[in-house]
């Protein structure tokens, strides 16, 4: 276990679990010695380390240019949180980088290849967290977790993320009881349930109390740590260290560009 | 393969656990069945010589019933979207989707037909085919459907425009499901109707989840 590590989570809510997959040496170095990152970056292999950026996003929803020439990189622990007032085009981004919706122009990239060339991998290595549960009321809350790992071939750390988000009280109760705040969890904890390296999440923090959130700001750390990368659209101040910061009112289109 | 599985009896469970969905759709098909006898008369001559094509087309508009609700629960609670972002390709659930709808509505609806057609005194010899019709002809109902479901999500008034839409395309098994019945009690070949109504189930497999995704993917846009 590293220093960093330690230093950053509260021993009580340790995630040292087996689990959880631990820091490699290699991320650590990249974090704190910059100039390797960009030498690995040009090795051609193997590509451990790929980039994932978008280049000149143009978002159109219905008639309304949502944004244009939006550019962003994310490397390997990195977070970027996208501010802007509503309707700035923060869900729609979340979900152009899913892959929900197609930019209208621009080119999305992982590791130099568009990720319309491979939808499926793309797919494996995020987890979205809408605005909308994706819960089923009659479904017990260990078995609607259950579900969604299951959807992604892998079980065994579902109990570890009920635990986690403090669930594991209500891990038989059926999701129609939960208060939403619970509710809010649960969907969190499919973060943890299933291991995949991009999280992208939509005001991830809205209806949680102050420990979930913390749990939660701690969860964003450990997997930053360990190489993840995270987007996450917010309004409020979230503590998450060096975290870029994309404003999306940047991008939006200015009455002369839609006139022209 | 295994995420494929846990899709069909996530929805298996969910079908069994709200209950009301596979009941109420044979309890329609009891009561729609029983309507026939009241408004054409009680005479066994005349319900004898309707009994297939009241049963095939009730099957029908029961099987319709419960086609709105296969993606628009999770289409509401945002299950679609997170689906949309398995690692599993869509058309692979909208297969096991269909799948499941078939479970729970088409295949207690072939099961229960030979007592519906018993009440509206069914020719003996058509019973075998009559089943066996439906054991074919329900599954592309089920696939079928699922384009139209998919199609209608999002919109005003989902349930009626489903119909419309879905209505005009179950006319080829409805032509052939009642065909193979008629012809095993008019001693005719059946082998064609069997055939016909194979190959539409097989035409649905491919076709029906590559449409159905398609308009799938343009609701969580």
């Amino acid at each position: 276990m590293s220093l960093t590590s330690v230093a950053v989570y509260p021993p009580d809510r340790s995630f040292n679990g087996p689990g959880f997959p631990q820091p490699g040496p290699l991320l650590l170095c990249t974090c704190s010695i910059p100039p390797i990152l960009g030498m690995m970056r040009a090795m051609p292999l193997p590509d451990s380390n790929p980039l994932f950026a978008g280049t000149n996003l143009v978002c159109l929803r219905g008639e309304r240019l949502v944004f244009t020439d939006l550019n962003f990189t994310l490397d390997a622990g990195q977070a970027l949180l996208l501010r802007g007032p509503n309707g700035s085009g923060k869900s729609s981004l979340l979900r152009v980088l899913a892959g929900l919706i197609r930019p209208e122009a621009g080119r999305l990239t992982w590791g130099g290849a568009k990720i319309t060339e491979d939808p499926v991998a793309h797919r494996a290595r995020l987890h979205f967290v809408g605005h909308l549960d994706a819960l089923k009321p009659p479904l017990g809350v260990a078995e609607m977790l259950g579900f969604w790992a299951g959807m992604r071939g892998d079980t065994g750390k579902v109990a570890q993320a009920l635990d986690y988000f403090r669930l594991t009280r209500l891990a038989s109760a059926p999701c129609r009881l939960l208060s939403a705040g619970e509710r809010k969890r649960l969907a969190l904890a499919r973060l943890l349930a299933s291991p995949a390296e991009l999280w992208l999440l939509d005001e991830p923090t809205s209806g949680l109390d102050a420990a979930a959130e913390t749990d939660l700001m701690h969860a964003i750390a450990r997997h930053r740590a360990g190489g993840g990368r995270v987007v996450l659209a917010t309004h409020g101040p979230l503590p998450i260290e060096d975290a870029e910061t994309l404003a999306l009112d940047d991008y939006m289109p200015r009455p002369k560009a839609i006139a022209a | 393969m295994s995420a494929w599985l846990t899709l069909v009896r996530r929805d298996l469970r969910l079908a069994l656990r709200q209950g009301g969905d596979a009941a109420m759709v044979i309890a329609f098909f009891f009561l729609a069945v029983t309507l026939f006898p009241l408004g054409v008369g009680p005479a066994p001559e005349t319900l004898s010589r309707i009994a297939a094509g009241i049963v095939w087309v009730t099957a029908l508009l029961a099987a319709l019933l419960s086609l709105e609700r296969l993606f628009l629960a999770d289409y509401e609670d945002g299950s679609l979207e997170v689906l949309a972002l398995m690692p599993l390709p869509l058309e692979f659930q909208v297969l096991a989707k269909a799948l499941a709808h078939w479970l729970t509505t088409g295949l207690p609806l072939t099961l229960v037909a030979p007592l519906l057609a018993l009440l509206l005194h069914l020719d003996r010899a058509g019973f075998g085919m009559l089943v066996a019709g439906m054991a074919l002809g329900t599954p592309t109902l089920s696939l079928v459907g699922a384009v139209g479901a998919a199609l209608t999500l999002g919109a005003r008034r989902g349930g009626v425009l489903l119909s419309l839409l879905v209505l005009p395309l179950y006319i080829p098994v409805l032509i052939f499901g009642v065909g193979a019945t008629e012809a095993a009690i008019t001693g005719l070949a059946v082998r064609p109707h069997l055939l016909l109504l194979t190959a539409l189930l097989l035409a649905a497999i491919p076709l029906a989840p590559v449409a159905a995704a398609a308009a799938l993917r343009q609701a969580v846009e």
